[in-house]
């Protein structure tokens, strides 16, 4: 690993003026740390965000559940109010990395690096979610722009990320068996008026799966997804999945989601 | 006294490991030591036109920059080959030199190139990163099937190939094919493996400038052996002024049996250098550069009868070396494969032919079982297969080429000595509810699942060591194993042993040997092993040896001491040496009843001031001390075999398989400690169904380790197993004095075939590569729907 400065500052204002595009926010450093002593990357400052007190904790509302940025995977599974308030969402917390990586990893990190095969983000974008940054509110469909690729811009940090409450949910995933990470994941959302089907995985940036969301938000119920012919296009194509695979386990997995809620 | 062989005693070494006290090379750090960091070669096939070292002996904090000039200018010698095997022809085995720093040519991703000292692991990394090393890219031979027909990556080893052996009698198997009603074919793939011991790699070295000495501390199996082969190959320096000291090691599996470039490089430096050095291997290094296990591509072919019995037997195999030949890795594909691929049955004609094949890959040598699971794997898929196609029960076809009579002399090579192979496969049977199968398959299927059972019978020739037999096979040094009894004057017992523990408990299992054989309490006895400078010599701990040729080792040390102690006990209570009986720890006078403690003999032999005494205890004709050493040459291999019986369930929609039931009953001879027994099965059983359904070794067509990290390599995780059922059969072994037979392969001997014949068997015969990942399962889940759709 590479020497840098590493800074601990206590309010958002004091890290936003610490970075530069030369910098990198640390908070659980379930990527950052592992990228940096393989020398695929390397800063001068590192920005631990970690005892910023105010991006930690969650929040539930009326409609909405907030979750603030250096929030673990280990406190949004267990929380009694996400479980209340959104199952589906601890569940899938619950269920990134194994116990080492639930107990330092946090959901700004998840969201902010934008792994292709996060969990996180698939529960943003059928969550119709919000991410606020300490410069303005975005919505997950904008967020998330491509492969590790965002709409942060340098400097900017995400605070919370707020979830609309759905009236049901669920998420599945099928684990690659190695890392654990999503061979494929697909969080179903059944709001008021609509449902969203997010999917992650089995693209290079999470996506609505729009034929699978109209379907359902037409009839809710599995046999309206039964037999659906996800198409593989696009799909990612690896030693671990081929994209027909891939698209053979988003139909399936939708319907179990469905079936699961 | 109760006997301490046969129980389950706790194991002795479990208190510092699992308090976190192990101590393990990567633990000692000694003053003034420097960092070592290897510039390794990113191509897998590459002319090494210059190494250019000046800016990094520039960077801050690097102390010395060595590469492959230096290394040949001072004569260092390279990594070797153990086994001599030679080919069909009559022609000896191509054998490319294999220096520990590349100095023209790189041959596989890894491959050290050069090495920097610093005085901090950072500052000897960003050393590495300096050094600059000129490439002309070359094709890359990656696929060993391929091999052959690909240019010669070593200058004089014509189509890649090592040797093309023969072990067996063509002209026997053509007739005995002649006569078969059924010729039943397979062709296999036994995929690669990286060993993944939980420790990587390391080295720490410690140059005494007075002295002259090197000490070594290294991940070893095999201290003595790394020493020798250092000394006299490597030229680093005389044996006297080289000890190795493997501390606590964990997990080798195999891959560490070899000497390897970095300790050979350190310990030349440190000499260079004139500062001790510690190298610790990062994970991708260990994926990279230990040496990785099977990758056979077999066909093989059985002759059958119409009532199922085996006529003959053929195999055609590729084995891959990887780039270069190491220490078992050319016997490994010849005699641990071919003499165990007839398997458990009389098969009256048999021959396996190997050709052994470079590529530019990591180099391949034993893991965990070493060419027996290729060779079970290869027959029992043949067995099923055959089973299958003449309508006839898995275990019936089995039971019905069993061999009834022992000693049996098997086809090829190996006379086994004991084993009843009937009742382990009927007590299999009966464990795992065999016949209730049927009931249990149609469940899975009203639930939409596939289920599947499959059946293996083993034997396997391990112990490796009957010095005459090894040589005869090629083996450059004879595999006996020794022992040093030490009863020190105060009644504690060192216990000193050439094999090496790794995490095979020799700490508990030799020392309950020794405590029953001395009877002395077990917590009296210290097992020392791992070091040059304790302990006389041997040949280290790998295809299931360490019990049945170290383990007797001591037990003949102990009946040594017994025998001195009887001669000293008659003369301290003034009788004749056949009237003492020793029993229990006590030399008795069996008419008088006058009886003296071992403890009090062992003092007795060292002689303290008697006052008073008169008379020395000491025998006319022995010396003071009770100290007595042995070296113990088996008469045969041992031969441990059984029956496993695998149930797995298919979820046609994803392909994922689970292993629902898993049976194993094995016929180790006598079991010293059954719990450790079962530990060593389970964690062979694990390794197996590692290989069945997870492990996915791949390299791309360039060379590059595609699997170098835990986020692509699959490794088995216990929620990917069920609760095992193990049984045990027992026959004693009669090469040995203690009965026993090795324990430590056998699981991962058994189990791959066992759960590949499930799925198989749950995919209605359809046939699929190991590992059975989901996609590919999913796959053939498919087009049998595609056939059972136009059947109907």
């Amino acid at each position: 690993m590479k020497s840098f400065n590493y800074h601990a500052p206590k309010d958002v204002k004091d890290a936003s003026k610490l970075a530069s595009s030369n910098s990198a926010f640390l908070a659980g450093g379930m990527t950052t740390i592992p990228s940096m002593k393989l020398g695929l990357a390397s800063y001068k400052d590192v920005i631990d965000i970690k005892n910023i007190k105010k991006l930690s904790g969650i929040k539930v509302s009326g409609k909405t559940v907030t979750i603030g940025a250096t929030t673990k995977h280990v406190e949004v599974a267990t929380s009694k109010d996400v479980k209340k308030a959104i199952p589906a969402l601890a569940k899938l917390a619950g269920n990134i990395g194994d116990a080492q990586v639930r107990n330092r990893g946090t959901i700004g990190g998840s969201i902010s690096n934008n792994d292709p095969s996060a969990c996180y983000p698939s529960a943003c974008m059928a969550l119709n979610a919000v991410i606020h940054t300490n410069k303005r509110k975005i919505d997950a469909e904008k967020f998330f722009t491509g492969m590790f690729e965002t709409a942060l811009k340098s400097g900017e940090l995400v605070e919370a990320v707020e979830f609309q409450i759905p009236e049901k949910a669920d998420y599945q995933k099928h684990p690659n068996p190695a890392s654990r990470y999503a061979i494929i994941g697909v969080f179903v959302a059944k709001h008021k008026k609509d449902v969203n089907v997010a999917v992650t995985g089995a693209k290079s940036c999470v996506y609505i799966d729009k034929d699978l969301s109209k379907k359902l938000s037409s009839s809710f119920s599995a046999s309206a997804i039964e037999g659906m012919n996800v198409k593989s296009s696009g799909m990612n194509s690896d030693m671990h999945a081929s994209a027909e695979y891939r698209a053979n386990l988003v139909s399936l997995y939708a319907k179990k989601a469905v079936e699961a809620c | 006294m109760a006997s301490l062989v046969g129980s389950r005693v706790e194991r002795k070494e479990d208190t510092r490991f699992l308090q976190g006290k192990g101590r393990y090379t990567a633990d000692i750090n000694i003053a003034n030591q420097t960092y070592a960091v290897f510039v390794r070669s990113p191509h897998a096939r590459a002319k090494i036109k210059s190494v250019d070292t000046s800016k990094a002996l520039k960077s801050s904090g690097v102390v010395g920059v060595l590469t492959g000039k230096e290394i040949a200018e001072d004569k260092i010698g390279g990594l070797i080959a153990g086994w001599a095997i030679r080919s069909e022809d009559g022609s000896e085995m191509k054998v490319p030199a294999n220096p520990p720093l590349a100095k023209d040519i790189a041959n596989f991703v890894g491959e050290p190139i050069a090495v920097v000292f610093a005085e901090t692991l950072d500052e000897a990394k960003e050393g590495a990163e300096k050094v600059k090393v000129d490439y002309k890219v070359l094709k890359a031979v990656v696929d060993p099937a391929e091999a052959m027909k690909s240019d010669a990556i070593h200058e004089g080893v014509d189509k890649n190939l090592c040797y093309d052996w023969l072990l067996g009698d063509r002209k026997a198997v053509d007739e005995a094919f002649a006569k078969a009603d059924k010729i039943i074919k397979v062709d296999l793939i036994n995929n690669r493996l990286v060993p993944n011991a939980m420790e990587p790699r390391a080295c720490v070295v410690d140059y005494n400038i007075a002295s002259e000495e090197i000490t070594l501390y290294t991940t070893s199996q095999n201290p003595h052996l790394s020493r020798l082969v250092m000394s006299a190959f490597g030229g680093v320096a005389p044996e006297n002024k080289l000890r190795v000291v493997a501390p606590d090691v964990g997990g080798g599996f195999g891959s560490k049996i070899n000497v390897y470039n970095e300790e050979i490089v350190c310990s030349w430096a440190s000499k260079k250098i004139e500062r001790p050095i510690k190298w610790v291997a990062e994970r991708t290094e260990s994926f990279l550069t230990d040496t990785h296990g099977r990758d056979h591509v077999t066909h093989a072919e059985l002759a059958v009868t119409n009532d199922g019995k085996f006529l003959g037997f053929k195999n055609e195999t590729i084995a891959n070396l990887g780039a270069y030949a190491r220490v078992f890795g050319t016997v490994t594909p010849t005699y641990l494969f071919g003499p165990c691929a007839t398997g458990v049955y009389v098969i009256p004609a048999a021959y396996s032919n190997v050709k052994a094949v470079y590529t530019n890959t990591a180099p391949v040598d034993a893991y965990r079982g070493a060419g027996r699971p290729e060779a079970t794997y290869t027959i029992e898929r043949l067995v099923e297969k055959a089973a299958m196609e003449l309508g006839m029960d898995k275990t019936e076809i089995r039971m019905k080429n069993f061999p009834t009579q022992f000693p049996f002399k098997q086809t090829l090579v190996h006379t086994v000595d004991s084993g009843d192979y009937v009742a382990g496969l009927e007590k299999a049977k009966q464990m795992a509810d065999y016949a209730g199968f049927e009931a249990r398959r149609k469940k899975s299927e009203a639930n939409g699942k596939l289920r599947g059972i499959g059946v293996s019978s083993y034997f396997e020739a391990c112990g490796i060591a009957p010095s005459a037999a090894v040589m005869s096979l090629g083996c450059g040094v004879g595999l006996w194993e020794s022992a040093e009894v030490r009863f020190n004057p105060t009644g504690q017992i060192s216990v000193f042993t050439g094999a090496h523990s790794h995490g095979q408990s020799h700490d508990t299992t030799f020392a309950q040997i020794a405590a029953d054989e001395l009877g002395v309490p077990m917590e009296n006895i210290d097992v020392v092993h791992g070091d040059t400078d304790k302990g006389t010599f041997g040949m280290g701990t790998y295809g299931s040896r360490s019990l049945t040729v170290g383990g007797i080792a001591i037990v003949n040390a102990c009946k040594k001491i017994v025998a001195k102690g009887k001669r000293v006990a008659a003369k301290m209570l003034e009788v004749n040496e056949d009237e003492i009986e020793f029993k229990d720890g006590e030399f008795v006078a069996l008419k008088s009843n006058k009886k003296k403690t071992i403890g009090e003999v062992a003092f007795a032999c060292y002689l303290p001031g008697q006052r008073d005494e008169m008379k020395s205890p000491i025998p006319e004709g022995d010396e003071p001390g009770l100290i007595e050493s042995s070296f113990f040459d088996p008469a045969n291999f041992s031969f441990p075999a059984g029956s496993h019986i695998c149930e797995v369930e298919i979820d046609p929609d994803t392909g994922n398989v689970k292993v629902e039931k898993y049976t194993a009953v094995d016929d180790f001879g006598r079991i010293v400690n059954p719990m450790i027994v079962e530990g060593q099965v389970h964690g062979g059983i694990a390794q197996g169904i590692g290989q069945a359904l997870h492990e996915n070794t791949q390299y791309d067509e360039t060379g590059q380790l595609m699997t170098a990290s835990y986020m692509d390599y699959t490794m088995p995780r216990a929620d990917n197993f069920p609760e095992f059922n193990l049984g045990f059969t027992c026959t004693h072994a009669t090469s040995n004095p203690l009965g026993v037979k090795g324990c430590g392969e056998a699981g991962a001997i058994a189990s791959p075939p066992t759960v590949m014949n499930a799925v198989i068997d749950a995919l209605g015969g359809q046939e699929i590569s190991m590992p059975a990942t989901a996609e590919k399962v999913w796959k053939a889940c498919k087009s049998m729907k595609k056939s059972n759709a136009k059947a109907a």
